[in-house]
């Protein structure tokens, strides 16, 4: 069986769930981040197989506009979780609950 | 079977394991090491898919850059404490859910269009050239505003990371 369109989207589709289950049953922050990068990259690849099949650059483009989004929103993001880290003394989502009365 | 199909099977699988050992793993330097094999196998899928560019980029950016930038940040912060802690019953249920869901969502729609199996004669490759000459004509402004979001990026982690804010 060659390989098409639907077996890169079936890929992106199991790797899209393997980072949205380490998001919800993971309770360390770092970890839920790079759950988070997985679910992007997954996305990304998506982008990358529709950009092949329907012959275009469009989605190449879109991908690399993604990746630099997601280099910025991580450092941004490290950065939080170190300085909430300085306050708190905790990278455990669940003693991070100042919000929640 | 063809060789690039014989590769895809190969770095899909190996994608899902790294992938899957991310999630599993106690110790979060591990899950980053894991990361990093599961991003440098997509960078060969997308060599598969002609885009050498963003390949390229794949294992620069996010294997060079983002993945440095999150093992610092681990060996920062001191999470021994977190390999002893337990996981709770309720995410693993939940996770499981409405990871179910939603995989069974995307399989559904994928299975029912049956989108084309032929890529009929491929002529765009993403090579360097062809994105650099779409970048700079047709999607000028968006990689504009991209360096401005980058620029704003920069100077708020220099903020965050200081020592008191004033």
């Amino acid at each position: 069986m060659t390989v098409g369109l639907e077996h890169y989207l079936v890929l992106s589709a199991i790797l899209f769930a393997l980072g949205l289950f380490g998001v919800i049953a993971r309770r360390n922050l770092l970890v839920i981040y790079m759950c988070l990068e997985l679910m992007l990259n997954a996305a990304n690849l998506a982008l990358v197989a529709f950009s092949r099949f329907t012959d275009n650059l469009h989605g190449q483009v879109f991908v690399f506009f993604v990746i630099t989004v997601a280099a910025a929103e991580v450092a941004v993001g490290l950065a939080l979780i170190v300085a909430l880290y300085r306050k708190r003394q905790t990278a455990h989502v669940e003693e991070l609950t100042t919000m929640k009365l | 079977m063809s060789l690039p199909d014989i590769l895809f099977y190969v770095f899909a699988a190996f994608a899902v394991l790294c992938g899957l050992l991310i999630v599993v793993n106690r110790n979060p330097v591990t899950s980053a090491m894991f990361l990093v094999l599961t991003i440098g196998s997509l960078a060969a899928l997308f060599v598969l898919l002609n885009a050498f560019f963003l390949a390229a980029i794949q294992v620069l950016v996010y294997a060079g850059a983002v993945m440095v930038l999150f093992v610092f940040v681990i060996m920062l912060l001191d999470l021994k404490a977190e390999q002893r802690r337990k996981i709770k019953v309720f995410g693993v249920v939940g996770g499981l859910v409405s990871v179910g869901t939603i995989l069974a969502i995307f399989v559904r729609s994928v299975l029912q269009t049956r989108p084309g199996a032929e890529p009929a004669a491929v002529t765009a490759t993403g090579d360097t050239m062809s994105l650099g000459k779409m970048l700079f004509t047709q999607y000028l402004l968006p990689f504009e505003i991209v360096s401005v979001l980058l620029l704003v990026a920069m100077v708020g982690v220099i903020l965050l990371s200081k020592k008191e804010l004033k």
